[in-house]
C-alpha cells in the first residue's frame, strides 16, 4: 500500500520533470531569439542589407555576404539535387540487396556523421588546388554539395519508399519499364517527400561556416560575386568575423545579421515542413 | 533500343550512387597523404605523447593531446547537459505527452538543431559567458564550459529526437502488459520501455558524441585558441576543429608543415568520429532485426 | 423472460432476474448503464450486467461491437485512449472503479489482464513472472521465489522451463508465451482475470491447454474472456454475453444461449449467419 504510494508520487514528479525539460529546451530557444532581436532588430534596415562590408560598424552592411550565400545555395542546389536524387532513385530501386547496395548504404550512413569541417578539408585539397578552382563560389558550392549529399539521399529514399507498391504493380501490368515507372509514376508520387528533404539539406547548406573558412571563403570580400569562379562571403562568416571583432557595434551587426540568417533558415524549414504535411496527407 | 535506354539510365543513376564511395575514398586520401608527409617530419610518437601544440610559435611542439582534451573537455560537458534532458524530454514525450503536445513539440525542439552554429557560438560568447560570470567571476571570456553547455543544448535534439522514436517503437502491448500489471508509467518507462529501446537510445547518443566532437563555430568563437592540456572548465581551450579553423582563416602556405598540421588533426578527427558512427551504425542494424 | 435493449428500465429488471436465478453470492463485477465514448464515437450504448465470482463468462460479438472496450473498462485500461469518456458506474468488489481518488495501479493488481497476443517483456522468463512483484516494491527473495515457482507450475509451464528460468521469454513458442503471461499474471495474486482473446494467435494444441487452463483457474479467480471462437465460448464458459454495435444484446447461460437464444440477432450470430 504504502508502496503504491510512493510509487505513484516518483510517477508524478517525473511527470513534471518532463514537462520542465521539455519547456527548458523550448524556453532556451525563445530566449535565445529574443535576446538577438533585441540586440540586433534596430540594426536592420535597408541600408543594412545593401551596404558593403566596412572598417566602420555603423556604415557596414551584409550585401556582399548575403549575395554570397545566394549564389553558394543556387549553385549547392544546382549539383547536389540531380546527383543526391539519382543516387538515392538508384539505391531504392535498382541496387536492393546487393553487395554494393550494402557498401552504399554503410558509406552514406557513414559520411552523413563526417564533420562538416572535414569535407572543407577535403574541398581545399581537391577543389581548390588539385582542380585549381581556387577560393571561388563554385569550390564552396561543390564542398557544400558533398557535404548535404548523405541527407539528399537518405530522403529521396524514405520518399520513394512510402509510394506503395501497387502503383508500381499498376505500372507495370500496363507495360511500363522500370525507368518509365519510376519517371511517371514514383518520382510525381514522392516528389513532395523529395523536396522536403532537398529543402532541410540546403538549410542547412546555408548556415555551414566551417567548410567555407577552410576552403578559404574571405571574410571580407568587397564585391558581390559576378561568376562561379568569383572569391566570395557568405553570412555566417561575415557574422563570425563580426562577432570576432571587440567593438560593440560589431556585436549589433552580428545580432542583425544573426535575424536575416534565422529568418531564411527559418522560412526554409517552414517550406520543407509545409510540403511534408502536404505530402503526408496524400497517402492518408 | 528501349533495353539500351533503360541499361543507360541505370548506369547514370549508379555512378550517382558511387560519388559517395569516391567521396569517402577522397576524404581518407586527402587525409593520409597530408598526414603521411606530416609524420615524415614529426615523429608519431611525439604527436601523440608531447603535452604540448604550438605549431605556429617559433618552438614547435606537435603534440596532439592538449587539443584532444580540448575536444573531449567541451564534448564531456556539452552530453552531461544533453544526456539527462534529451533523455527525459523523449521519455515525457513518449510516455506520458498528449499525442498533441508531442506533435507539436518534436518539430519545435528539432528547430534547436537546424539554427547554424554560428549562432550557438554567439549566443555562447555574448550571453551564457557573461551570465555565467556573474555566479564565477574567475571564469574567462573564452572557456570551455559556456562552449560545452551551449553545445549541449544544440545536441539535445539529436538524443531526444532519436531516443523518441526508438521508445515509441517499442511495441504498445509491452507497455499494456505493463500496466495492466499495476505499474505506474515510471515504472514501465524504466523497467521495460527504456531497456527494449535501449540499443536506439545508445544510438542516439553515440550520434550526439560525434557531433559534439566534430562541432567547430561554437568552440571556435567561444572556447578560444590556447590549445593546453587541462580539464579546467573555466579557462580558455583550444579544439581540434577549433584549430583547423584558425590556421585556416590565417595566412598559411600550402604545403608547409603548419598547412599539413590541419591534416594530421583532421585525420585524428576523423578516426573518432568514423569509430562512432561505424558503432552506431552496428548497433542500429542490429536494433532494426528485432522489431522487424 | 423477456429482454428489451431499447429500454433501460426494462433491462434492469431483466437482468436482476438472473442475478436472482444465478448469482448467489454477491457480484464480483457489477456495471450500470455503462456508455463509452472515443471522442464522438458512441463505442458502447448503455450496458447493464453482473458477473459473479468463480466464473467464466464469454464476451462475443462481431469485430467492432465493443466487446473489448467493455472488458478493458474492468481494469481501466482505456484511461490511455486518446478521447475517452465514460457515463455510468462499475463497482468491482462492490466498489466504484471509477471514482476520483481510486488508485489505478492497486485496481490492476486485483483485475490482472491477459492480451490478445503474447506479450511476454524483453526479459528472462524469471523476471518476466517476478516483475508485477518487483514494481510492488517486494524485496524478500525467498517470497518472490516460491511465487515464481508456483505461478509456473499452475499454468503447467514449470516442467517445461524450470531448468530454463535466465532464458528470454521471448524463446519461448507462442503457446509457451501466452502461459507465461498468464503465469505473469497469477503472481500478482488477482482475484479476477481479464482475457482479450487469447488464444486467436495460437495453434489448436496451444490452445486447447489454455482452455484448460482457464477451466482450472476458475476455481480461484474469476474470468472474463474476450472471443471470436464460438466453440471456445461454449466449451470454457459459464455464461456468455454477446454484444453487437455498443449494445448488450443478450446475457445469459451459455447452455442458455448456445442452445435456446432467446433473440434473433444471437441466433444469426452464433449459427453464423453474419458476423
Amino acid at each position: 500500500m504504502n508502496n503504491i504510494q510512493k510509487n505513484r508520487w516518483k510517477d508524478q514528479a517525473f511527470k513534471f520533470w518532463g514537462i520542465f525539460c521539455t519547456m527548458i529546451g523550448l524556453v532556451l530557444l525563445t530566449i535565445f531569439i529574443g535576446d538577438i532581436l533585441i540586440d540586433g532588430i534596430r540594426r536592420i534596415d535597408w541600408d543594412f542589407i545593401t551596404d558593403l562590408p566596412s572598417r566602420k560598424a555603423e556604415n557596414s552592411g551584409i550585401y556582399t555576404a548575403l549575395m554570397g550565400s545566394i549564389w553558394i545555395l543556387a549553385l549547392t542546389t544546382i549539383i547536389a539535387f540531380p546527383v543526391g536524387v539519382a543516387a538515392g532513385i538508384y539505391l531504392e530501386e535498382y541496387a536492393k540487396n546487393n553487395k554494393l547496395a550494402g557498401l552504399l548504404e554503410i558509406n552514406i550512413s557513414n559520411l552523413a556523421g563526417v564533420p562538416s569541417i572535414i569535407y572543407g578539408l577535403l574541398g581545399l585539397e581537391v577543389f581548390v588546388r588539385i582542380m585549381n578552382l581556387g577560393a571561388s563560389v563554385l569550390a564552396g558550392s561543390l564542398t557544400l554539395s558533398l557535404l548535404i549529399l548523405p541527407i539528399v539521399i537518405v530522403s529521396t529514399r524514405e520518399a520513394i519508399k512510402a509510394v506503395p507498391q501497387s502503383i508500381k504493380d499498376a505500372s507495370f501490368a500496363l507495360g511500363a519499364s522500370k525507368w518509365q515507372t519510376i519517371w511517371h509514376q514514383i518520382l510525381p508520387a514522392s516528389g513532395g517527400g523529395i523536396l522536403t528533404g532537398v529543402i532541410l539539406a540546403l538549410s542547412r547548406a546555408v548556415g555551414e561556416t566551417a567548410p567555407l573558412i577552410v576552403v578559404g571563403a574571405l571574410a571580407y570580400v568587397p564585391f558581390a560575386p559576378q561568376s562561379p569562379m568569383d572569391e566570395f562571403s557568405v553570412m555566417p562568416i561575415q557574422i563570425f568575423n563580426w562577432i570576432s571583432r571587440p567593438q560593440a557595434g560589431f556585436i549589433e551587426n552580428a545580432a542583425a545579421a544573426i535575424i536575416i540568417l534565422l529568418g531564411i533558415t527559418f522560412i526554409m524549414n517552414g517550406i520543407a515542413v509545409y510540403f511534408r504535411n502536404k505530402w503526408q496527407k496524400k497517402w492518408k | 533500343m528501349r533495353k539500351i535506354k533503360e541499361l543507360i539510365i541505370e548506369k547514370t543513376l549508379m555512378t550517382s550512387a558511387l560519388i559517395t564511395i569516391a567521396v569517402t575514398l577522397g576524404i581518407i586520401l586527402v587525409l593520409s597523404i597530408e598526414a603521411i608527409q606530416f609524420f615524415s617530419e614529426v615523429s608519431i610518437f611525439d604527436f601523440l605523447t608531447d603535452t604540448q601544440w604550438t605549431p605556429l610559435f617559433t618552438e614547435k611542439h606537435f603534440g596532439i593531446l592538449p587539443l584532444l582534451s580540448g575536444t573531449l573537455l567541451t564534448s564531456f560537458i556539452a552530453i552531461s547537459v544533453a544526456l539527462p534532458i534529451g533523455l527525459t524530454i523523449s521519455i515525457y514525450l513518449s510516455e506520458y505527452a498528449p499525442k498533441a503536445f508531442r506533435k507539436a513539440v518534436k518539430p519545435l525542439l528539432e528547430l534547436l538543431a537546424s539554427i547554424p552554429t554560428v549562432v550557438y557560438g554567439f549566443f555562447a560568447l555574448v550571453v551564457v559567458t557573461p551570465f555565467l560570470q556573474g555566479f564565477f567571476p574567475d571564469l574567462a571570456g573564452f572557456n570551455s564550459l559556456s562552449a560545452g553547455i551551449v553545445m549541449g543544448i544544440m545536441i539535445i535534439p539529436y538524443i531526444s529526437s532519436i531516443s523518441e522514436d526508438a521508445l515509441h517503437a517499442v511495441p504498445a502491448s509491452l507497455r499494456e502488459a505493463s500496466y495492466g500489471m499495476g505499474a505506474t508509467k515510471l515504472q514501465t518507462a524504466f523497467k521495460v520501455i527504456v531497456p527494449a529501446a535501449s540499443s536506439g537510445i545508445i544510438v542516439s547518443i553515440i550520434l550526439a558524441i560525434s557531433r559534439a566532437i566534430g562541432e567547430t563555430m561554437i568552440v571556435a568563437i567561444a572556447a578560444g585558441q590556447q590549445p593546453r592540456l587541462t580539464l579546467d572548465p573555466t579557462v580558455p581551450v583550444e579544439t581540434i576543429t577549433a584549430y583547423i579553423v584558425q590556421v585556416s582563416l590565417g595566412d598559411v602556405q600550402h604545403g608547409s608543415l603548419e598547412y599539413r598540421t590541419i591534416f594530421a588533426a583532421g585525420i585524428t578527427l576523423f578516426t573518432f568520429t568514423f569509430l562512432l558512427n561505424t558503432l552506431s551504425y552496428r548497433i542500429r542494424k542490429k536494433y532494426q532485426e528485432k522489431y522487424e | 423472460m423477456e429482454i428489451t435493449m431499447e429500454n433501460p428500465k426494462k433491462k434492469d429488471v431483466v437482468l436482476d432476474s438472473i442475478v436472482d436465478t444465478s448469482l448467489k453470492k454477491t457480484p464480483k463485477i457489477e456495471t450500470k448503464n455503462i456508455k463509452v465514448w472515443y471522442e464522438e464515437f458512441n463505442a458502447i450504448k448503455g450496458i447493464s450486467m453482473s458477473i459473479k465470482p468463480n466464473t467464466v463468462t464469454a464476451f462475443i460479438g462481431p469485430s467492432g461491437c465493443g466487446k473489448s472496450t467493455f472488458l478493458r473498462l474492468f481494469n481501466r485500461m482505456n484511461d490511455y485512449v486518446d478521447g475517452f469518456s465514460l457515463e455510468g458506474k462499475i463497482k468491482i468488489n462492490g466498489q466504484n472503479i471509477y471514482k476520483k481518488n481510486v488508485n489505478v495501479e492497486e485496481l490492476r493488481k486485483e483485475v490482472g489482464m491477459v492480451f490478445q497476443k503474447p506479450n511476454p517483456f524483453p526479459k528472462s522468463i524469471f523476471d518476466n513472472v517476478a516483475y508485477g512483484l518487483k514494481i510492488q516494491g517486494i524485496k524478500d527473495k525467498q517470497l518472490i521465489n516460491d511465487r515464481v515457482i508456483s505461478s509456473l507450475k499452475q499454468v503447467g509451464l514449470w516442467e517445461e522451463v524450470k531448468d530454463d528460468l535466465k532464458k528470454s521469454g521471448l524463446a519461448l513458442s507462442g503457446g509457451q508465451q501466452q502461459r507465461l503471461c498468464i503465469a505473469r499474471t497469477l503472481a500478482v495474486e488477482p482475484s479476477i482475470i481479464l482475457m482479450d482473446e487469447p488464444t486467436s494467435a495460437l495453434d489448436p494444441i496451444s490452445t486447447a491447454k489454455i482452455e484448460e487452463l482457464i477451466f482450472q483457474l476458475k476455481q480461484k479467480y474469476t474470468i472474463v474472456i474476450v472471443t471470436h471462437n464460438m466453440q471456445q465460448a461454449s466449451r470454457i464458459s459459464d455464461y456468455t454475453a454477446f454484444f453487437y454495435l455498443g449494445e448488450l444484446i443478450e446475457f445469459n447461460k451459455t447452455k442458455n444461449i448456445f442452445t435456446n437464444p432467446e433473440k434473433k440477432q444471437t441466433e444469426n450470430y452464433i449459427t453464423g449467419r453474419f458476423g
